[in-house]
């Protein structure tokens, strides 16, 4: 494993050299954020309607403002990580900088997980930013710290399943914006078969990356959630191995 | 020069046995062995072929200028020698390291400047020297040193805080260069080294490679000809994927030295000339030039320029100019380029 620090230390170091990695977290700081308001004005609307006051034992803090918060933020993922991974090793193709890579003495997945673990670190800081508003909410109120921590897991499990395909899709072309396009396209397809099927018992809702996420949004951090993240980031990273390494098979 | 080479390498095989008489197998001890072999070669894209069954090994201390027009497969040979794609055919040992079997091992052994510089534009030139180094596994109580000797040598000291997207084609290269060097390689693959630099550069680059030889095994490819009489000890041409030419340097410089041709030019022009010149007694061949010039071969090690200016004098034909015509590189890499097309 070694070579995998200094790769991620480079790679971290170049989301921060662009605007790239600003614009990311400023953007899904503000849609986070106004997502969140808009969540909190429903709440406090809801408060006041007299035909709502028979539902008063529904309506707190969970079920109107941290579930659905979180359910949007999944679908805000959805489109902001193929824009983190899409330069991965799309980007040292069209530079040239794949034949210092691939001719140096470092195994191809030290490389893989130098970059991986990176994108990972840009989305854990991405959280933790977005966290704020689960801050403010506290300092005024009192909403179940267990929904929200497991919800977070479920964040990020989610995120990092994004961008193990994400690196995978920046594996197959030179191009970002083709490398992106696959991303978005395999995330989406992988999201929708979810909403196609009725029931989460059958196999599309299995395979549904969203399924999957909404028991931590309950509180519930159920075994088979973890296997199905874990499997998908492992599934990812395999991939992405296998398309590299086949360039050097005869 | 190190004429080595051309002994090339034995094998011994030796038969490996453990105490209870059980034998491992044979192995194959190489006596003499080279540093890279190339052994068969070929790369193919589908239908077209890139590089064709070529072979050829280089000795410690050789420095390889590897010619050949555009298309040729210099590149592609380059990158399959330096691990970055496997051959369809054959192997490519590194000190005696199977590239595709073990490429690991083996490209540790080699710094390697492809075509274009591999380059992260946004880095500064000093932190990427540095993550070259990491790396390449450069151990951490040698990597400042090793990073500001080559700065000084590739003479980039002065842009060592700079973006390298910034940077000039040249201070590019040179970057390019000590990237290449940074992990001390006994094998150095340079893919046109002195291309896109301006005449200065191209002096203190080539002023470099050549420091740097000696130890180190170079293979140098290049449009610039008279680039390889400069710092190389052996010429390989390649066209159309195929070897045309493989020879050391000194042979090469003296084949051209036996077949010095004489070119003469006079005032009087007549179909005479030429038979009178041919009736010689040391002349064997004689042909026209481009611009009313003839090229009068002589038999080998003759010296007839005397015998030429008595002729000439004693028919008045007015001697205009009478020179020995040197065969350059030029010229063998047009020849052996074009028997290669027929």
């Amino acid at each position: 494993m070694k070579g995998v620090y200094p790769i991620l230390k480079r790679e971290l170091r170049s989301y921060f050299a662009s605007p790239l990695a600003y614009v990311i977290l400023v953007v899904f700081q503000l849609v986070s954020a106004m997502f969140f308001f808009l969540n909190l004005k429903g709440f406090l609307h809801l408060q006041f309607d007299p035909s709502y006051q028979l539902l008063r034992e529904e309506l707190n803090l969970n079920t109107v403002i941290i579930i659905p918060y979180f359910d949007t933020m999944s679908i805000v993922l959805l489109f902001i990580i193929p824009l983190i991974t899409m330069r991965l090793l799309a980007d040292e193709r069209k530079s040239h900088t794949a034949e210092l890579l691939f001719t140096s003495p470092i195994k191809l997945r030290s490389i893989i997980l130098g970059k991986y673990l990176a994108a990972l670190i840009l989305l854990i800081i991405m959280l933790c930013l977005s966290s704020l508003n689960i801050v403010v909410l506290m300092a005024h109120g009192n909403p179940d710290l267990g929904v929200v921590l497991s919800s977070y897991l479920g964040l990020l499990l989610l995120g990092a399943s994004f961008l193990a395909i994400g690196i995978f899709a920046s594996s197959l072309s030179s191009s970002q914006l083709v490398a992106a396009v696959i991303a978005f396209g395999i995330l989406l397809l992988l999201w929708l078969v979810g909403a196609s099927s009725d029931t989460d018992s059958s196999i599309f809702g299995y395979i549904s990356l969203i399924s999957h996420f909404k028991n931590f949004g309950k509180g519930i951090i159920e075994l088979k959630d973890l296997a199905y993240y874990l499997s998908v980031i492992y599934i990812g990273l395999f991939l992405t191995h296998t398309a590299l390494d086949s360039e050097r098979w005869r | 020069m190190n004429p080595s080479w051309q002994k090339g390498y034995s094998t011994k095989s030796v038969y490996l046995q453990t105490p209870f008489h059980q034998g491992i197998g044979y192995v194959n001890l190489r006596i003499n062995a080279a540093m890279i072999q190339v052994q068969n070669v070929s790369k193919h894209y589908g239908e077209l072929v890139a590089v064709d069954n070529i072979s050829f090994q280089l000795e410690k201390g050789d420095v390889l200028g590897f010619l050949g027009p555009n298309g040729a497969g210099k590149t592609t040979t380059m990158r399959i020698i330096t691990g970055y794609m496997p051959p369809t055919k054959g192997s490519v040992y590194i000190a005696d390291i199977d590239v595709f079997e073990d490429p690991q091992a083996a490209k540790s052994h080699i710094g390697y400047l492809p075509e274009n510089p591999p380059l992260y534009e946004d880095m500064v030139v000093r932190d990427y020297l540095d993550f070259v180094a990491d790396i390449k596994q450069v151990p951490n109580g040698e990597k400042n040193g090793r990073i500001h000797y080559l700065m000084e040598k590739c003479g980039i000291v002065n842009v060592g805080k700079r973006i390298i997207g910034h940077l000039s084609k040249g201070y590019k290269q040179r970057v390019g260069i000590a990237q290449a060097l940074i992990n001390d390689p006994e094998v150095l693959v340079l893919d046109e080294p002195t291309s896109g630099l301006d005449p200065m550069q191209i002096i203190e680059i080539r002023e470099l490679i050549k420091g740097l030889s000696g130890e180190r095994t170079v293979i140098l490819s290049t449009h610039i000809l008279p680039e390889v009489t400069m710092i190389c000890s052996k010429v390989v041409i390649i066209n159309k994927g195929k070897i045309a030419l493989e020879e050391s340097l000194e042979r090469l410089t003296n084949k051209i030295d036996g077949i010095e041709n004489i070119l003469l030019k006079t005032r009087y022009w007549g179909e005479e000339i030429q038979e009178k010149i041919i009736s010689l007694p040391n002349v064997s061949d004689i042909r026209l030039g481009l611009s009313n010039e003839l090229i009068i071969e002589p038999k080998k090690g003759v010296d007839i320029r005397e015998d030429l200016t008595d002729l000439v004098m004693q028919n008045g034909w007015g001697l205009l100019e009478m020179r020995p015509v040197v065969h350059n590189l030029e010229e063998v890499f047009l020849r052996a380029i074009s028997t290669e097309g027929n």
